[in-house]
C-alpha cells in the first residue's frame, strides 16, 4: 500500500478535513510500490520521486512534523505557496552568491569562453558533421570546459553553481549540441561522483574527467524504462564473496554513450529487507569503467537536433564491477539519480537563457532593419508584442536560473520544486522565443543560413529529456501537495487537542474565515518588494492566497487519489510555475530598482507585464480547478483519448465521407 | 644578459564593439563597453611566451599603463603564459591624455629598471592607431628596433627580424637589447584557457606609479574633437555603360 489510509474527519470552519494520505507515505511504504505494474506507474513514479527525497519531506521529516504539529520550517518559496504561505528567505532579496574573488575570477573566465565559441566553434559545421569537430573538442578540453565544477585540487576549476551557470549560459547561446556534450559529462555524467563519491572515488576518477581525458555518461534510461525510472531492468548481482557485482543490461539514448570511458549506471540489486527478510530489488548506482570489459555501444543515433552530441545505446554484458564502485549506498540508487538530476536542472535554465538571448539578438536585428510597407517592421504592434514577450520570457528564465544557483550556493537543500520549475519553464520559454524569432524573421528565419532553425531543432529535446516536462509537472504538484498535506495533518492532530493548540487553531481558523470572506489573510509582500512594484506584489500575494485555498480544497476533495488526478495536477503545477516566475521577477526587478540600475525602469515594465498576465493565467486555472464544469471537461478529454486509442487514430470520419 | 622580455599590453575597446562617439565630441563612449587586450599586444605576448618556451629567454613581464582595470589585461597576459605583471597606474586626466610618448617613457624607464633584454610591443593599438610607441621607446633607449615583425628568431646575441614592408618582406639583423613590434602575421595568439587563468591568479602584479619611475606624463597634444566617420552616401544604379561613363565624367573622375 503506497499510502496509509487516513480518513478521519473533523470539522474546521465548516469544512470537512479529510487528511490526504498522500502525505503519510514514508519511504518504507513507498518503495513497496516499485515493481507493482499498474497503470498508475506514471504517476506513482513522480510520487516516488517526491517521497524519496532526503530532505525535509522524507519519512523522517514527516514524523517530525507529526511531533511538532504544524511546525514546518521549509524555507523553499515553492513549498510554502502550496500552504498558502509566503517564505521569503530564498527569494528576497535576489541572491548574490558570489564573493569578490569569485566574481573577479568569473569576469576573467567569461571573455575567453565567449571568444572560443565565437572564433573556434562552428555550430553549423558540428550540426552537419553530427559530431563536435575534433579541434573544437580538443580546444574545449584545453579550455578546462570539462571540469568546471571539479575541485581545483582535483584538476578542475572548482566553480560554484552560479559561476557554472554563467559559463554554460555562453555555451547555450552558441551551440546546444556542444552544451549537451559538456552537460552530459559534468552535469549528470560524473555529478554522482562529485555529490556521492567517497574520497577514494573522487581522487581516482575526477582528475581525468576534469581534463576531458575521460568522458562521462549517465546511464538511466532503458528501452522499457523512460519516465518510469524505477522500472529499469538492468541488474547488478553481488558476488557471494561481496567483492564485486555482475552488471547486465542495456541502456538507450545515452548522451556521450559512444565516447565515454566512465559511466554512472543505475541497476537493480536484489537485497534482503532487514525487517521482513524478503528479497527485494533495489536500485543501486555504480561507477563503471569501459575498461572493466563487457561494455559496448551502438552507432550514434540519428536525431532531430543536438546532432553534434553523441547519443548511443550502451550495453553491459556481465560486466564485473568492483564493490568499490558503488556510488552512495547499495540500494540507494534512486536517491542518487534524483539528486543528480535535481542538482543539474538549474544549468539547463542557465544555458537556455543564453540561447534565448542569442536568438533575441537575431530577431531584434532583423526587426530593426527590415522595411515593409515603408516602415521598419519593429514599428508594428504585431512585431512589438512578440519582441516584448520574448524579452519577458528571457527575463524570467534568467532570473530563475540565477536565483536557484544562488540558493544552492548559499547552502539551500530544498530547491527541488524550484529546480524542476526552472527546467520546465526554461525549455518551454526557449522554444517559444525561438519560434517567435523565426516568425519575426519570416522566410529568412526558415533558411538554414540564419542559424535559427538549428536552434529550434536542438531545443525540442529539452522538453523531453532529464525528466519530461509532463512528469516534472506531476513532480512539482505532488511535491507541493505532500508538504501542504503535512501541514493539514498537523492541523488535524492539533484538533484532537484543541485546548493545548488553541493559539494555533485560532490562527488557522481566522485565516480560513478571512479567505472565505474574500478578505486578505494578512499575507503581504509590502516592505519586501520595491514600492514601485507594490501592485505586482499585491497581485502575487492574491494569487498565492487563492492558490493555497485551492490546494487545500483539492486535498480535502481527492485525498490520496490526488495522485491519479493528472488533469488537476497539471493545472496545479502550471499555477505553481507562474507563481514562482512572478516572485523571481519581482525580486530581481526590486533589486534593480533599489540599486538604481540604468535598466531598472525597463525591468519594472517586464516585471509588471509579466505579473499582470501571470495573475490572469493563475486565476483562470484556479477557476477551472474550483469549477464543476472542469470535471466534465476532464472526463471528455479522457473519453476522447480512449476512443482514439481504440480506433488507432482520429475517430471522426472525413467530412467528405471518404 | 638578463633573459628578460618586457611586453606591453594595452586595454582597448573590444574589436567587436561598435564604437560610439560621445555627444560632446570629446571622445568615444567607454563606460559599460566591453574592453579586451589590443589584438597586436596579444601577438606580442604570444611571441614572448614562444621565445620562453624555446628557452631563448627566461622571463616574460607584461606591462600595462592605465587605471585599475588594466590589471584585467595583465591577467590575460599572465594566463597566456607571462610570468609576472607590472601595472603602471595612470588615472584620471593623466590617463585621458596618455599617448605614445608618455607610454614610451614609461617603457624605457622600466626596461632600465628591469634590465630587459628585449621589449616586444604590438605595432599599434586598434583604438588610436598611433603606431609610434615601439619606435619612440627604441629612440629613448637608443636601442635598435625591428618594427612590423612577421618573424623573429634569435641568432646568437643578435635578433633576426623579418619585417612586413610595402611590397614585400625585409629581413634585418639587429643587436640586443632591442625593441620589436609585432605585425599581424607574426603568430596566432593562443587562447587563455580557464585552468591557466586560474593558475595566473597566483602570479604577481606589481603596482608602480609613473613618478616612481621618474616619468613625467604631461602631454603637449590636445584633442580638439572626435567625430563619427562620415556616413557613406547611397549609390545609384545606371542602365548602360554609356550612362556610367557619362556620370563618371560628370563627377570629374575620368
Amino acid at each position: 500500500m503506497l499510502l496509509r489510509k487516513v480518513t478521519q474527519s473533523s470539522a474546521l470552519c465548516g469544512t470537512i478535513l479529510r487528511i490526504p494520505p498522500v502525505v503519510s507515505g514514508g519511504q518504507r511504504q513507498t518503495r513497496a510500490v516499485v515493481g507493482v505494474q499498474t497503470s498508475r506507474l506514471y504517476a506513482s513514479q513522480a510520487a516516488q520521486a517526491v517521497l524519496e527525497k532526503p530532505a525535509a519531506v522524507g519519512s523522517e521529516a514527516a514524523t517530525k512534523v507529526e511531533k511538532k504539529t504544524v511546525a514546518d520550517e521549509s524555507k523553499s518559496f515553492a513549498v510554502n505557496i502550496f500552504k498558502g504561505q509566503i517564505a521569503t528567505p530564498q527569494v528576497f532579496p535576489f541572491p548574490s552568491a558570489l564573493n569578490e574573488e569569485q566574481e573577479q575570477f568569473l569576469r576573467e573566465l567569461v571573455g575567453p569562453v565567449g571568444k572560443f565559441f565565437e572564433e573556434v566553434n562552428d555550430p553549423a559545421k558540428n550540426d552537419a558533421l553530427e559530431k563536435v569537430e575534433d579541434h573544437t573538442m580538443e580546444g574545449l578540453k584545453e579550455m578546462g570546459a570539462f571540469g568546471l565544477q571539479v575541485p581545483a585540487d582535483l584538476g578542475g576549476l572548482g566553480l560554484s553553481n552560479t559561476q557554472y551557470a554563467r559559463l554554460v549560459e555562453i555555451v547555450g547561446s552558441h551551440d546546444l549540441g556542444v552544451g549537451i556534450t559538456l552537460g552530459a559529462h559534468q552535469s549528470i555524467g560524473f555529478k554522482g561522483i562529485l555529490l556521492f563519491g567517497n574520497p577514494a572515488q573522487k581522487e581516482k576518477y575526477l582528475p581525468k574527467l576534469a581534463t576531458g581525458e575521460h568522458i562521462a555518461a549517465f546511464c538511466l534510461t532503458e528501452p522499457a524504462s523512460g519516465s518510469d525510472a524505477a522500472s529499469i531492468k538492468t541488474t547488478a548481482v553481488q558476488s557471494p564473496c561481496g567483492q564485486y557485482f555482475t552488471l547486465s543490461g542495456s541502456k538507450i539514448w545515452i548522451s556521450n554513450g559512444g565516447l565515454a570511458e566512465i559511466f554512472t549506471v543505475f541497476a537493480k540489486t536484489p537485497m534482503k529487507d532487514p525487517k521482513t527478510g524478503e528479497m527485494k530489488d533495489k536500485i543501486t548506482a555504480f561507477v563503471v569503467e569501459r575498461s572493466f570489459g563487457g561494455v559496448t555501444h551502438g552507432p550514434p543515433e540519428k536525431k532531430m537536433g543536438i546532432k553534434a552530441s553523441n547519443t548511443a545505446e550502451v550495453y553491459f554484458d556481465n560486466v564485473r564491477v568492483p564493490a568499490d564502485c558503488v556510488l552512495g549506498e547499495v540500494g540507494g540508487g534512486f536517491k542518487v539519480a534524483m539528486n543528480i538530476l535535481n542538482n543539474g536542472r538549474f544549468g539547463m535554465a542557465a544555458a537556455l537563457s543564453g540561447t534565448m538571448k542569442g536568438v533575441i539578438t537575431k530577431a531584434v536585428d532583423h526587426a530593426a532593419n527590415r522595411t515593409q510597407f515603408g516602415s521598419k517592421i519593429h514599428n508594428y504592434g504585431a512585431i512589438q508584442e512578440k519582441m516584448a514577450r520574448m524579452a519577458m520570457l528571457h527575463y524570467v528564465t534568467e532570473s530563475m536560473a540565477y536565483m536557484i544557483s544562488g540558493n544552492m550556493d548559499s547552502g539551500a537543500t530544498e530547491f527541488q520544486i524550484e529546480a524542476a520549475i526552472s527546467k520546465i519553464f526554461a525549455s518551454e520559454a526557449a522554444w517559444t522565443v525561438t519560434d517567435e524569432c523565426i516568425q519575426v524573421m519570416g522566410g529568412m528565419g526558415f533558411m538554414k543560413d540564419s542559424g535559427v532553425e538549428r536552434v529550434m531543432r536542438d531545443l525540442r529535446i529539452f522538453r523531453i529529456f532529464e525528466g519530461t516536462n509532463d512528469i516534472l509537472r506531476l513532480f512539482v504538484a505532488l511535491n507541493g501537495f505532500q508538504n501542504a498535506g503535512n501541514q493539514l495533518k498537523g492541523l488535524q492532530k492539533a484538533l484532537k487537542n484543541p485546548i493545548g493548540n488553541a493559539g494555533l487553531l485560532a490562527g488557522e481558523i481566522t485565516k480560513r474565515a478571512k479567505r472565505k470572506a474574500g478578505l486578505g489573510t494578512g499575507l503581504t509582500l509590502q516592505g519586501t518588494v520595491h514600492p514601485e512594484l507594490a501592485q505586482s506584489g499585491d497581485l502575487t500575494v492574491k494569487a498565492i492566497e487563492q492558490f493555497g485555498a485551492v490546494v487545500e480544497e483539492l486535498l480535502i476533495k481527492h485525498g490520496k487519489k490526488i495522485i491519479d488526478e493528472q488533469f488537476v495536477l497539471k493545472r496545479v503545477a502550471d499555477c505553481a510555475i507562474d507563481l514562482y516566475a512572478m516572485v523571481v521577477v519581482l525580486s530581481r526587478a526590486s533589486r534593480s530598482l533599489s540599486q538604481g540600475h540604468a535598466s531598472a525602469q525597463h525591468e519594472k515594465m517586464l516585471c509588471e507585464s509579466w505579473c499582470m498576465e501571470a495573475y490572469e493565467r493563475v486565476t483562470r486555472d484556479i477557476k477551472t480547478l474550483h469549477s464543476s464544469d472542469s470535471r466534465r471537461l476532464f472526463k471528455n478529454l479522457r473519453s476522447i483519448s480512449t476512443a482514439m486509442v481504440e480506433n488507432g487514430g482520429v475517430v471522426s470520419p472525413h467530412p467528405l465521407g471518404f | 644578459m638578463s633573459g628578460r622580455v618586457l611586453v606591453g599590453v594595452k586595454r582597448v575597446i573590444d574589436y567587436a564593439v561598435k564604437i560610439r562617439v560621445k555627444p560632446d565630441n570629446s571622445g568615444v563612449v567607454t563606460d559599460g563597453v566591453k574592453h579586451s587586450m589590443n589584438p597586436f599586444c596579444e601577438i606580442a605576448v604570444e611571441e614572448a611566451v614562444k621565445l620562453k618556451e624555446k628557452k631563448l629567454i627566461k622571463e616574460v613581464v607584461a606591462v600595462s599603463c592605465g587605471p585599475q582595470q588594466a590589471q584585467e589585461t595583465i591577467r590575460t597576459a599572465l594566463a597566456m603564459g607571462a610570468d609576472r605583471g607590472i601595472h603602471v597606474e595612470v588615472t584620471g586626466k593623466d590617463y585621458d591624455t596618455l599617448g605614445p610618448l608618455q607610454v614610451s617613457k614609461i617603457m624605457a624607464a622600466l626596461a632600465k629598471k628591469e634590465d630587459a633584454q628585449l621589449i616586444i610591443l604590438g605595432k599599434q593599438a586598434i583604438d588610436d592607431d598611433c603606431n609610434q610607441t615601439g619606435q619612440m621607446t627604441a629612440a629613448l633607449l637608443d636601442w635598435p628596433q625591428g618594427t612590423f615583425a612577421s618573424e623573429v628568431s634569435m641568432d646568437g646575441d643578435k635578433l633576426k627580424v623579418v619585417r612586413e614592408i610595402d611590397g614585400g618582406l625585409e629581413t634585418i639583423k639587429i643587436n640586443t637589447p632591442a625593441v620589436v613590434t609585432a605585425d599581424l602575421r607574426l603568430n596566432t595568439p593562443r587562447y587563455a584557457t580557464l585552468p591557466n587563468i586560474m593558475k595566473a591568479k597566483k602570479k604577481k602584479i606589481a603596482n608602480v606609479k609613473p613618478a616612481d619611475l621618474g616619468v613625467e606624463l604631461t602631454s603637449r597634444l590636445e584633442v580638439l574633437r572626435v567625430d563619427e566617420p562620415p556616413q557613406r552616401q547611397a549609390g545609384m544604379k545606371v542602365e548602360t555603360v554609356d550612362d556610367l561613363v557619362g556620370k563618371l565624367k560628370e563627377a570629374g573622375r575620368i
